[in-house]
Order: C-alpha cells, then sequence, then structure tokens
C-alpha cells in the first residue's frame, strides 16, 4: 500500500520521483533492470562519450565513526565503453521497461555537429531525454569537456543551444558546483533553451593521504589526482545550491536534485526545495538498488500522515521559507532547557558553550553528580548545546515570548535610521 | 526470595514483563547501531524471513509505521514472537556485532517497539484479497492455524477456524511462561488476524462436536494446526494424587486464574529438565515459592532447556537436582508431599546417541515437597476420528509435503507442532504461510515452488496472494549478462 508517488518532471512522466543518478550504478542494462525491478523510477545513463580508460584504484572516502563513506571520492571518468553499446542497451531496457524513465547522459567535444549527432542518437535509441554532463570536475575537464564547460556560463549557454536545435524530447543541463554562484551557469541553461535543470555533479576534493607514503588517495601508484567529492557528506551544499536556483526568479526551471541523497527523509528536502526528481549515486554504490523500497515506503507513509495525495502537494513548499538574512524575524528568542532526568551528566554542553560559545551554562555538583542549568539570560539561544547532547531529548530549545512584535533587520535600520543606531538598539535590551 | 525485586507476581502488576518495551529514545539509538547487512544473518536466522536490517532502518529514519508492515509482512505473530522467541538461538545470536566482540543488536526489543506502535494505535495496515470464492476451514486457532488464515484472507479465500478452547490462540494464549506476555496481550494479536474476516468458532472440538467429514465437505481446503497431544505419564505410584500437577495446567492456571486461585505452594519441585520445566519453575517462583527445584534424570550438563531459559532459573536461585529419578510420590494426609527418588549415574550411550543413565542401587532418597510438577514432554497430536488414516512418521507425527504442507489426504494440510513434534511459535507461523501457499496453489492448479513467501526477499519469486492462473507468474527477470570491465 502505497501513495501515488508518480510525477512529471518538464514533460517526462516517472512512476516515481526516484532516479538513478549518471554513475556506475546506471553504467549497464543488466544494472538498470535490476534497479527498475527494485522500484526506481528512472535512471540517468552513465555519461557516453568517446569511450575513455580509467586508472585503479578509483575511490576513496571519508568515515564518520563506525559508519562508513559518509562521502565518498573517485577519479573516474565517463563510460569505458563505446556509444552503441550504450546506446543499444538503452533501447533494451526501454523495450522491457517502457513505463520507466531513462535518460542519456551526454559529453562530447565541443563541435556542433558532434552535439548534434549524438543528440539524435540517443533519441533513436528510446531515451526519453538528455542530460548535458557540464559537471564532471576531474580528467574530463583537463580535456576541455565536463566542468571545464559547466564553469563558464557562456560555453554552458552555447552547447545548450547545440543541443536543444537538435532535440525533440527535454533537455536537461546538469550543473557543477565547482563554481561561486550557482546561479550564473543555470541562467546560462535558461538562456541556451534548456527544459530542466539537475544537481549537483561532484565537488573537487581530496579525502586523505598516507601518512607513510605521502600519497593521497585513492592512490595510483605514487600518486593520485584531486577528485569529485559526493555522497551523505555534501547534501547540505546540494541543498543550498538548489533552493537558489529554485529562488531565483530569472531561471524557473523544473529541477532534478541531486547530493547526498540515501533515505527518504534527504529525498523529501530536496523536493521541499524545489525538485521534482532527486537521483541517487553514493547510496546505491554502498547499500544496493534495494534501499529505494524503504524511500518509496516512507515518503508514501509520510505523505499518508500529512494528507497529501500527490508529490505536487508539497513540491517547493520550503521555498519560501528560505529568504535573506536581513528579512529574518530580530525579535523571535528562544533558550535551551534542560531535562535533568535526561541528562546522562556527559558534560559536553557545558564545555561548548563554556569554551566555544556565551557561557550561559552553570555546572554545579550535587548527590555525586553534576547539574547543568542554562542561565536564561545569557543564553542567546544558538542550539549549540542541543546539537551536541548525546541523550534524545534532554536539551530543547523552548521560545520565550517576550511580546514585542515582528521585525527585521532591514526594519530596524528603517526605525532607527542607521545600522549603528539599530546596534545599538538591540544591543540595549541585555 | 528467589526472584530479582520487582520480578514477582503482585495482584496489582500481574506478572512483571521480563523485558520492558523500550522507551523512543533506546529504540532511536540501538537502531541506530544496525550496520544494514546485505542477505543478513539475522534474516537467515529467523524462520520467518523477517527483513531485519530493513525494519530496523525504518524505525531509525522514523518511519515506525513502515517498520511494522515489514516485520508484520513475514510475521503475523511478530508481537508475539518479540515477546517470546529464543532470540539468542534465533536472530540475535546470529547478529554480526557479536563477531565484532559487541552486543548484538536488541533486535526482538525493537520489533516489539515497532509492533506495538501499530497495536497500540489500532493500525490496520493489511486489507483482505479480493474474493476467490473457496473456502478453507482451520483446525486449531494456535500460532500455525492464525498465521494460515491471515495468509489465506490476504489472497481473498474465506476461513473459518475451530477450535476446542474457549479462547484463540493455542499454546500461545493459553501455556507460554506468564511474565513473557499476557493473556490479554494475545487475545489484541488475535484481533489483527479477526479484524482480516476471519471466523472463529471456539469450543468446538473436531471429532466430538463437528465430524472430520463436516469440516472437509463443507470446505475446499483443510488446514490442521492441531499442536501437540497430552503431556505424558512418569507411571510412578502417587502421580494422581492431589498436589501433583500437570506442567501446561499448571502453567495454564497461573496465567489465567484470579489471583486467589492461582497454584502456590512453599516447595516445588519440577521434574523434568526441558524449557518447558524451566518455566514452571521459574514461575512458581515468581509466584512466591520458598524453594523450587528442578529434578532431573541426567547429568547438569545434559540439562536440554536452551542456555537463555536456564539463565532465567539460574536468577530466580532454582536449584538444579541433577541425576536423580522420582519412583514415587508419597502422601501425607492425603495430598503429595514428597518424591522418593533415586541417585542415577552415567550409563553407556543409549541408540538415540543421548548419554543414557542408569540407577544406583540403594540411593533411595526422600525429597519433601508440597507441590509436584510433572514437565515430561507431550505425545504427538491428539487422535481426531477421521484422521486414521493420515500418514505419519515413525514418531507419530503428521507427514506433509515440504513445498505445500499437504498431508497424504488431498486437499488436508497441516503445520505447527503437530508436523514438527513441537517447535517455537516463530516455526509455526512459518508452517502456516507455507500451507496457506500450498492450499491457494492447489486450489488454483499452480506450481508453489515457482511462488515466493512473504518476507522471502532473497528470492526473486514473486509473492503468491494475487496470482490466481499460471499464466499470472512473472517470467523472471530478462537475462542480461553483466557488464565487464
Ligand atoms: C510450556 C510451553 C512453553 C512454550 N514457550 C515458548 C516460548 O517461550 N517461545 C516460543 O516460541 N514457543 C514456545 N512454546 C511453543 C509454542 O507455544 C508452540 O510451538 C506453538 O504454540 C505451536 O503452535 P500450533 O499452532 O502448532 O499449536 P497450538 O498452539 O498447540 O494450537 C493448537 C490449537 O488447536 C486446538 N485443537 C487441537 N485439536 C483440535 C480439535 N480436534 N478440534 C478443535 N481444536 C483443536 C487446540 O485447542 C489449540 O488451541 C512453548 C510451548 C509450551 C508447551
Ligand atoms: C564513481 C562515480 C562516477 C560518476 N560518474 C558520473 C558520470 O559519468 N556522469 C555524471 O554526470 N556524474 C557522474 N557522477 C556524479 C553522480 O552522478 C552524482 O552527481 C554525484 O555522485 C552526487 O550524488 P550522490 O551524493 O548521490 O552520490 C559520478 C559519481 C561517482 C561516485
Ligand atoms: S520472529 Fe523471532 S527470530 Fe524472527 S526476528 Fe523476530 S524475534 Fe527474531
Amino acid at each position: 500500500m502505497t501513495a501515488d508517488l508518480s510525477v512529471d518532471f518538464c514533460g517526462i512522466k516517472s512512476p516515481n520521483p526516484f532516479w538513478l543518478a549518471s554513475a556506475p550504478p546506471a553504467n549497464s542494462a543488466y544494472q538498470v533492470m535490476r534497479a527498475f525491478e527494485a522500484g526506481w523510477g528512472g535512471a540517468v545513463w552513465k555519461t557516453i562519450g568517446e569511450p575513455i580508460v580509467n586508472v585503479s584504484s578509483r575511490y576513496s572516502a571519508v568515515d564518520l565513526e563506525h559508519r562508513r563513506v559518509m562521502g565518498l571520492n573517485n577519479i573516474e571518468l565517463i563510460s569505458d565503453r563505446s556509444i552503441e553499446e550504450n546506446l543499444r542497451e538503452i533501447r533494451e531496457v526501454k523495450r522491457h521497461f517502457p513505463g520507466h524513465v531513462v535518460i542519456a547522459s551526454l559529453m562530447v567535444e565541443s563541435k556542433r555537429e558532434v552535439w548534434h549527432d549524438i543528440v539524435r542518437r540517443a533519441e533513436d535509441a528510446g531515451a526519453d531525454g538528455h542530460e548535458l554532463n557540464f559537471g564532471c570536475p576531474h580528467g574530463m575537464s583537463e580535456r576541455g569537456m565536463g566542468s571545464a564547460v559547466g564553469q563558464v556560463p557562456e560555453y554552458t549557454c552555447q552547447i545548450t543551444e547545440w543541443a536543444v536545435e537538435a532535440a525533440t524530447r527535454p533537455v536537461i543541463i546538469k550543473l557543477t558546483p565547482n563554481i561561486t554562484d550557482i546561479r550564473f551557469p543555470g541562467r546560462a541553461a535558461k538562456r541556451g533553451g534548456a527544459h530542466a535543470v539537475s544537481l549537483i555533479n561532484t565537488i573537487n576534493s581530496i579525502t586523505g593521504i598516507d601518512l607513510d607514503t605521502f600519497v593521497p588517495r585513492p592512490i595510483v601508484g605514487d600518486g593520485s589526482t584531486h577528485g569529485g567529492y559526493c555522497g551523505p557528506a555534501v547534501k547540505p551544499i546540494a541543498l543550498n545550491m538548489v533552493s537558489q536556483i529554485a529562488g531565483d526568479p530569472e531561471i524557473g526551471l523544473p529541477i532534478s536534485g541531486i547530493g547526498g541523497i540515501s533515505t527518504w527523509r534527504d529525498a523529501l528536502e530536496f523536493m521541499l526545495l524545489g525538485s521534482t526528481t532527486v537521483q541517487v549515486c553514493t547510496a546505491v554504490m554502498h547499500r544496493g538498488f534495494r534501499i529505494v523500497e524503504d524511500m518509496i515506503q516512507g515518503l508514501s507513509d509520510w505523505m499518508e500522515s500529512k494528507g497529501f495525495t500527490a508529490c505536487t502537494d508539497f513540491i517547493g513548499k520550503s521555498v519560501p521559507h528560505v529568504r535573506d538574512w536581513g528579512k529574518l524575524d530580530l525579535n523571535y528568542r528562544i533558550v535551551a532547557r534542560i531535562d535533568q532526568a535526561k541528562c546522562v551528566d556527559c558534560g559536553l554542553c557545558y564545555i561548548a558553550c563554556e569554551d566555544g560559545c556565551h557561557q550561559s551554562i552553570t555546572k554545579e555538583r550535587a548527590n555525586g553528580r553534576n547539574v547543568y542549568t542554562v542561565v536564561d539570560d545569557l543564553c542567546v539561544g544558538c542550539n549549540m548545546c542541543s546539537l551536541v547532547c548525546p541523550s534524545p531529548g534532554c536539551i530543547s530549545m523552548v521560545q520565550v515570548d517576550e511580546g514585542k512584535p515582528f521585525e527585521t533587520w532591514e526594519m530596524r535600520i528603517a526605525r532607527t535610521g542607521s545600522s549603528a543606531a539599530a546596534w545599538a538598539e538591540s544591543m540595549g535590551k541585555h | 526470595m528467589a526472584v530479582k525485586p520487582g520480578a514477582a507476581y503482585s495482584p496489582e502488576a500481574g506478572f512483571p514483563e521480563i523485558h520492558p518495551a523500550f522507551s523512543d529514545a533506546e529504540a532511536k539509538i540501538e537502531s541506530g547501531r544496525c550496520l544494514y547487512c546485505y542477505d543478513a544473518p539475522c534474516v537467515r536466522a529467523c524462520p520467518t524471513h523477517i527483513d531485519i536490517p530493513k525494519f530496523i532502518g525504518r524505525i531509525h529514519t522514523g518511519d515506525v509505521m513502515g517498520a511494522a508492515r515489514a516485520i508484520l509482512d513475514a510475521n503475523i505473530l511478530g508481537g508475539t514472537c518479540a515477546r517470546v522467541c529464543p532470540v539468542e538461538e534465533l536472530c540475535e545470536g546470529a547478529c554480526v556485532e557479536v563477531a565484532l566482540q559487541r552486543r548484538p543488536i536488541p533486535i526482538s526489543a525493537l520489533q516489539r517497539y515497532a509492533v506495538d506502535h501499530v497495536m497500540h494505535r489500532r493500525m490496520r495496515l493489511f486489507a483482505p484479497g479480493a474474493p476467490t470464492g473457496k473456502r478453507v476451514a482451520i483446525v486449531g486457532a494456535g500460532p500455525a492455524g492464525l498465521s494460515c488464515a491471515f495468509e489465506l484472507r490476504r489472497a481473498g479465500h474465506a476461513v473459518t477456524i475451530f477450535d476446542a478452547r474457549e479462547l484463540p490462540g493455542g499454546v500461545n494464549t493459553y501455556t507460554i511462561a506468564p511474565y513473557k506476555h499476557s493473556v490479554d496481550f494475545c487475545l489484541e494479536e488475535v484481533e489483527i488476524v479477526r479484524q482480516m474476516g476471519v471466523e472463529f468458532r471456539q469450543g468446538v472440538l473436531v471429532g466430538r462436536d463437528v465430524t472430520f467429514e463436516e469440516i472437509r465437505s463443507g470446505s475446499d481446503a483443510v488446514f490442521l494446526g492441531l499442536g501437540l497431544g497430552h503431556t505424558r505419564k512418569m507411571g510412578i505410584p502417587g502421580e494422581d494424587l492431589p498436589g501433583v500437577w500437570e506442567a501446561l495446567a499448571y502453567l495454564e492456571a497461573s496465567r489465567t486464574a484470579p489471583p486467589d486461585k492461582q497454584p502456590r505452594a512453599k516447595v516445588v519441585a519440577v521434574v523434568g529438565g526441558g524449557n518447558t520445566a524451566i518455566d514452571c519453575a521459574t514461575t512458581a517462583a515468581r509466584l512466591g515459592a520458598e524453594m523450587v527445584m528442578i529434578i532431573y534424570r541426567r547429568g547438569r550438563a545434559d540439562v536440554p532447556a536452551f542456555p537463555y531459559e536456564q539463565e532465567i532459573a539460574r536468577m530466580d536461585e532454582v536449584l538444579f537436582v541433577c541425576n536423580t529419578l522420582p519412583v514415587e510420590v508419597i502422601a501425607q494426609n492425603g495430598r503429595a508431599s514428597a518424591l522418593r527418588c533415586v541417585r542415577t549415574q552415567p550409563g553407556p550411550p543409549g541408540p538415540d546417541g543421548k548419554s543414557a543413565f542408569e540407577v544406583m542401587p540403594g540411593s533411595d532418597r526422600i525429597l519433601g515437597a508440597d507441590q509436584i510438577i510433572m514437565a515430561l514432554g507431550q505425545q504427538p497430536w491428539e487422535a481426531v476420528p477421521g484422521l486414521e488414516n493420515l500418514k505419519t512418521t515413525r514418531g507419530g507425527l503428521i507427514e506433509v509435503d515440504p513445498v505445500t504442507h499437504e498431508t497424504s489426504m488431498p486437499g488436508v494440510f497441516c503445520g505447527g507442532d503437530a508436523i514438527n513434534g513441537g517447535g517455537e511459535v516463530v516455526d509455526a507461523v512459518e508452517h502456516g504461510k507455507i500451507a496457506a501457499r500450498g492450499i491457494h496453489c492447489r486450489l488454483f492448479g499452480l506450481d508453489a515452488a515457482r511462488l515466493g513467501l512473504p518476507g522471502d526477499n532473497g528470492s526473486p519469486r514473486q509473492t503468491w496472494h494475487s496470482v490466481r492462473r499460471p499464466s499470472d507468474i512473472r517470467p523472471p527477470a530478462p537475462a542480461v549478462a553483466p557488464a565487464h570491465h
């Protein structure tokens, strides 16, 4: 029993919003069909282009205590199989799964005819749309492709135009996060006539170094190279970039959200920030296609609990809640509360506040254990103590109603006349 | 005396549960420890193949209802199993954390947490299938019968259960050690099955109140979930004196009788060394006995009860009197007051491989006890007129086909203790699932081996409930070779 999770993404109908990202899990017909059997609604094929050769080793990761692969770094290139083989397998998958979505991820030389040719061949093979890989940050960029295109808005616009000229199906531009402001390549894609954007691709990274040989990982003999970072660690960065695209009035394109999605909760966050579909790579590489069963069930159960019947009921619901700092309420005030019954006496909240924050927690010895108490007048409501506390539900942040009206920094400056006056008034309240 | 503070029976609190429920915080922390193994050893160790990493992961992400769904899909008595399964021998014993020299994930406590979540809220997670027009009769409302009934309703068959007792649930409701779960809990769990549209006819002994032939001719198939028969007799003088209890009657009385009618005594001797003997001894301790002995005829190391069960008895300060064989119950004022016993010593191994024992001459001794509980194991199933021709094993157990659980009588299926001579609740549940598929496949002419069971997740086979024609069986996924580089 699951809710209707189907979505319409720039005209492409998908049984659910969960797609495989263009990456090793979407490398072959064998894998994509296994994924569809498991419940994935679509797949963006591993990027197709002039086939390449890879090195070994290829991946390295960052662990967090006993949780492995919180971040994954790779130095692989695009597909190492021929264009013909990939297109033949796309055709095969579409024959067996006509109702599922297959997007061809493409990356070729920056020449108009070459782009026209690959787009036509992909459509001929039955791909439901194209994703132009302007994001790969390593290897391919040295050859003038991938992020070398995505980092220059003019190139992004130009190549998007070439692809759109030849295409009869939607063209999605996959954006690189390795830029200063994601909105510029996003706007370039829009100008070039793109039907949608997907983001993020991987982030330039070096995950660590072998302390004996001094070679960074992943180790290729006596050397390494910077790779692309992905997995749970990149989710906050990706969410921010998605919200920037979603909130930009100049762009207004459908979004396929990518970056660190492992559970239905992650996926939902991307959707609340405006993504119609989401794409997953690392979590599948870590745990297999089966995770989608729990994503589908979890999202469906959540929708049921909220009374939502379609994904359009909630896609983008968080976008209006992301605003400029200057539009936040200065008079909203919270303080920390420690539930003594749940306190395990670890002292972490105390030392976090004492050394890193605002020295607002007191420590007293009673009956052989320490009792920690928050001094309301000193607490600025920063959240830090509640973030470090290991005992669930022990520290809560509660609102103190001081009876003051909603007032933002912009409003306060307008009222007091200058930022100096606004600051002085604000400090005076302590 | 003996039992841990807080574990003893009291009229207000009844029998305190041996494992209290998890709080939200415990569930969050413990579920976060699960490594989400692939083809997990714990799943393989569970007879019903609950997808344990899946349900634990769902708890951890806050989808507790989804967790319960994963559990109950594979085991409709998941709430009972979470309380009574010998998990050290099953899922938790197989947990990889044990191999990592760490505490296993508390699978059963998390399972209980998820199932309680939906039971407390009376959530209905399953719906009956579209009616098939077929009718199945089930004899026995124990775990096997309940599981079979639930599965058959999912597929849309009409189901009536005939059961001899006043309350449904079989041994689970009446006899399991009272500190593991309560009668009320068991009945609430039965409601999940009843709500699927199962008709219960309690208090009907098949073979006496209605004939087997009547049941068989009134339905398209029959499932037998008969359980085991009576407890064996020792055949010693005085065995029928007042003050001597048969183990199952003793446990039933302690679970169901009002406080003033409970079978209390000061000095209790339990004869036998199996799990049932332990249940009796630990129950007697919780009911306030001053001294409880287990009298076992072989050596201490031969006691067959699970180590975990023996540990409960040890914590309750139950005395193990081993190498001791009762030969007579001695009476005083017409009531049992003592056991005359002889010492035994190991003899040459018998034909069953167990170390045999021989009596030491002249070793008579008298052990005083004002209550004697006989826990000597049960006979195979209780005979039912009309089933005389059922093919049985040499040990008297009903024989079934392993894939369909059909007996030698066409259209008559069987599972639970009646075919394994006494297993666990979780085994009976799995038998009910297998037999339900077998019944369905017989009624629709399908090959049961080609269809999977719920919880059968490692298998590519499709689950059977909605399959009604051979052509509904999905062909295996297109064979495309993996891409090698
Ligand atoms: C003392 C004791 C303690 C146990 N403790 C545990 C434990 O801790 N954990 C665990 O997992 N398992 C335990 N078990 C085992 C478990 O209870 C059984 O394996 C399980 O109940 C078997 O289920 P069943 O459906 O096959 O039979 P039963 O539960 O025996 O149910 C059979 C039902 O069929 C009815 N019936 C039989 N013949 C007829 C007839 N002719 N007409 C109508 N109705 C009939 C009976 O009245 C009964 O209600 C214990 C068993 C005992 C005896
Ligand atoms: C080994 C590996 C290879 C990848 N190859 C491609 C690729 O060929 N084309 C592409 O567009 N993205 C590629 N990616 C990036 C992913 O599609 C995705 O954008 C990124 O991994 C972030 O998602 P995640 O956090 O779910 O992994 C690759 C990622 C990895 C880990
Ligand atoms: S049914 Fe029993 S063995 Fe299976 S998971 Fe539950 S507690 Fe473990």
